[in-house]
């Protein structure tokens, strides 16, 4: 496995630089956040982004993909990343249609992924039942009454939910809270009865909501995969998602990092530079050290899960890791080196921050992914 | 291609002839070679190899043939690492001469000085060693004072340097003196080769917080140093000498990356479960388990960090800034991990009380205390990552 990125790969990189540098510059997002767009993305720009081919970057080419991979889709990530371009690409393009694809019948994958790859459906895969990120801490439950499967519960936090028009339900089939087996996913129309969706207000003004479901009836047809056995594949469909939302981080830290470095060239106080003074050097040299350390994560987890490395989970809390540490410490070290005009509506890089704390949070904190990656190595 | 693969049968037949069999077991540290005029062989295997490696020049492989170098491309090169990879080859020559001076001889040296000490390098006839830091110059160096007066036919050097790692087992010495005192600090330096030999040369090994270690002060009283010594123009030395740092961090980083250079390798999980115990497996104490695992993330990140600009290809010096900066960080929070897993017994001074392996790792951990000082102190490191490639003002 090589670390770096194929020509295809690059040409993608490029592609993406130039879409979000010339169509979703961060006054994209303010227009978004400032405007009563509910949805917080806009439809336009995501049916460039899907003419672009970025809806059906890992679905197979039989149904209209064209599997460039979890590289492709990473380094795309990368670049809306440093621009704060907010879009479905992660609640559609990575996990809806890795759900539909890895736990789907061939049935069910020509009824989704089609329309996913033409822009015609997004989805949300919601999971999380707590203040925290616990896939296996699934209380909502799916019985099956008749021929139709009943669905019980709630879940918090569902990234794009508000928005979607597919949500895919994590529910416990058989088992108890804390356990990996006894796990489906079903697939509900969000204008189901018995769904009820309300949108949450985050701080990175983003699309996110809170889902009930109240004796929700599905037909048997819902259910993505075999009953009871989504857990093992679930794990690697978050894993998939944690890559790529890494990806994103490393492009916001990217970016807050090259912001915050020509602000202390410009910036002068004592009649110099603050660039110039060493206490400001050291600190923007170690957080120099620590990006390439994520560079480094996410390139070798997105290619593990291109390669189906065995290595996949270890790489993918790694990065997850690695990228929330990283952000976590640029989005604060740049609001500080900017003084005064960091903590402002007005300039820009508040809303890295904003962003950063929602990010780390999905699909796991840092610490989430220390206690797993320590997990997984024995220690 | 082709011929590549002609030069490999070559060098496959050259080292099955002429390796020793001792020479392709794991080295022992007492049977470490590194020549020169006083050099002694607990293994006379160690000798022969040196010769035949020597003569071929293979001890310097891209060092050019006329000086008694191997006259090897790149590729070449790599073939022969390869091959004496293969065999397990001990290293047949370990040299500040080859790794240090002989790139900057090639550069600057004279068509004399060539011939006069390549081939004594090459061969490991002289031992050389660095005379760079004083005891007023260490992380600001061009402010050194060793001065270097100029008597007609010779340079009169009076002064001292330290950290002269093996001064007293080494028959030269590659000094920075003073030459110019009037001139602004960085233009006043030359580069001089000085044979220890030489009366008013004196020694004296420095004992580490770690215990014994190869550093020495060197003292220089009314030294007589023919002129014929100067290597380059007089006063220009700096540019020598910023040269040579680089070749010799680019060797530490890989130094202290690999824990290398601190006695164990030691791995710190292992430790841990050793002295702290283990509870189903995991190591039985949360807090340092917690610790540990942000070490061996930060460590593996790195790791792919390595690769990655290998894979890369980069060069830049500023890469190794990076590296000498983090593997050193690194390396010195893996001892205090490893020491206080191991509590009372990672204390140990002597063998009372202590297994060998327990002593080791005690002074490995003292040793570490050193690695982000040597070779530019991380703060050093950190200035030139501000000023290189953050491109941060002065």
């Amino acid at each position: 496995m090589k670390l770096i990125l194929t020509e295809e790969q690059k040409f993608l990189k490029d592609t993406a630089q130039s879409f979000a540098r010339d169509k979703t510059p961060v006054t994209h997002f303010r227009e978004l956040r400032d405007s009563d767009n509910g949805q917080c993305w806009d439809k336009t720009v995501w049916q460039e982004m899907v003419d672009l081919g970025w809806s059906g970057i890992l679905v197979p080419e039989k149904f209209g993909g064209s599997e460039f991979g979890m590289a492709g889709i990473s380094v795309i990530m990368q670049e809306l990343g440093k621009t704060l371009t907010p879009s479905p690409m992660l609640s559609t393009s990575v996990l809806g249609v890795s759900a539909i694809n890895m736990l789907g019948s061939d049935e069910q994958k020509d009824n989704y992924l089609p329309k996913i790859v033409a822009g015609e459906l997004t989805t949300a895969l919601a999971i999380d039942e707590g203040n925290h990120h616990d896939p296996f801490a699934i209380e909502a439950n799916a019985v099956l009454d008749g021929d139709k499967w009943v669905l019980n519960g709630k879940k918090v936090f569902v990234v794009d939910g508000a928005s979607a028009d597919l949500i895919l339900i994590v529910a416990r089939t058989s088992g108890k809270s804390g356990e990996s087996n006894g796990i489906s996913v079903f697939a509900a129309n969000h204008e189901n009865a018995g769904l009820d969706i309300t949108k949450i207000a985050t701080a990175d003004s983003r699309n996110y909501a809170n889902i009930e479901m109240s004796d929700l009836k599905l037909d048997q047809n819902a259910l993505l995969g075999d009953q009871d056995l989504a857990g093992e594949t679930l794990e690697k469909i978050l894993d998939l998602g944690r890559i790529a939302i890494s990806a994103e981080m490393l492009g916001n830290t990217e970016e807050a990092f090259e912001v915050t470095i020509n602000y202390l060239k410009e910036r002068k106080q004592f009649g110099v530079q603050i660039g110039s003074f060493q206490a400001l050097q050291h600190r923007a040299a170690t957080m120099f050290c620590e990006i390439e350390l994520t560079k480094s994560a996410v390139i070798a987890a997105m290619h593990a899960a291109d390669e189906n490395s065995n290595e996949l989970e270890r790489l993918a809390s790694l990065a997850k890791f690695q990228a929330g540490e990283t952000l976590h410490l640029v989005s604060n070290e740049a609001i500080q080196m900017h003084g005064g005009i960091g903590v402002t509506d007005e300039y820009d890089i508040g809303f890295y921050l904003k962003r950063a704390r929602v990010a780390e949070q999905i699909f796991g904190t840092s610490e989430f992914h220390q206690a797993r990656y320590a997990d997984i190595s024995g220690f | 291609m082709e011929h590549l693969e002609q030069f490999r049968q070559e060098v496959r037949n050259w080292l099955e002839e002429n390796c020793p069999p001792s020479m392709r077991t794991p080295l022992v540290p007492e049977e470490e070679v590194w020549g020169g005029r006083n050099a002694e062989y607990v293994n006379p295997e160690s000798k022969l190899w040196l010769e035949r490696m020597g003569e071929k020049g293979w001890t310097a492989p891209n060092l050019p043939k006329e000086y008694g170098g191997g006259g090897l491309d790149r590729d070449q090169t790599k073939v022969l690492h390869q091959e004496l990879y293969r065999i397990k080859a001990r290293p047949a020559l370990n040299s500040f001469g080859i790794w240090m001076l002989a790139p900057c001889i090639i550069e600057f040296g004279s068509e004399e000085q060539k011939r006069e000490h390549l081939p004594k390098i090459i061969k490991g006839e002289i031992r050389w060693c660095q005379g760079y830091s004083e005891p007023g110059s260490g992380s600001d160096l061009a402010s050194l004072s060793t001065k270097a007066e100029d008597m007609g036919d010779h340079y009169l050097v009076n002064g001292q340097k330290v950290w002269t790692s093996y001064a007293d087992k080494a028959d030269w010495i590659f000094a920075l003196v003073r030459t110019g005192p009037k001139e602004p600090k960085h233009n006043g330096i030359s580069f001089l080769l000085i044979d220890m030999a030489t009366e008013g040369v004196s020694t004296k090994p420095i004992t580490l917080i770690s215990g014994k270690s190869p550093f020495c002060e060197t003292f220089f009283d009314n030294v007589k140093a023919p002129k014929e010594n100067l290597v380059g123009v007089e006063n220009s030395g700096w540019t020598i000498a910023k040269k040579l740092l680089q070749h010799e961090r680019n060797f530490i980083s890989n130094f202290g990356l690999a824990g290398g250079g601190t006695g164990s390798g030691a791995d710190v999980v292992n430790i841990a479960k050793k002295y702290l115990g283990e509870s189903n497996g995991q190591i039985a104490n949360p807090a340092q388990r917690e610790n540990i695992t942000l070490h061996k993330m930060k460590e593996h990140a790195f790791g792919l960090t390595l690769q990655r600009s290998g894979d890369e290809g980069a060069k830049a010096s500023a890469a190794s800034s990076m590296f000498k900066y983090y593997g050193t960080e690194h390396n010195k929070d893996r001892y205090e991990l490893m020491i206080a897993a191991m509590g009372n017994k990672g204390l140990g001074w002597t063998h009372e009380g202590f297994s060998d392996d327990e002593q080791a790792i005690t002074k490995a951990w003292l040793r570490t205390k050193a690695n982000s000082i040597e070779g530019g102190t991380s703060e050093v490191q950190l200035n030139v990552i501000s000023r290189r490639v953050l491109d941060l003002p002065n």
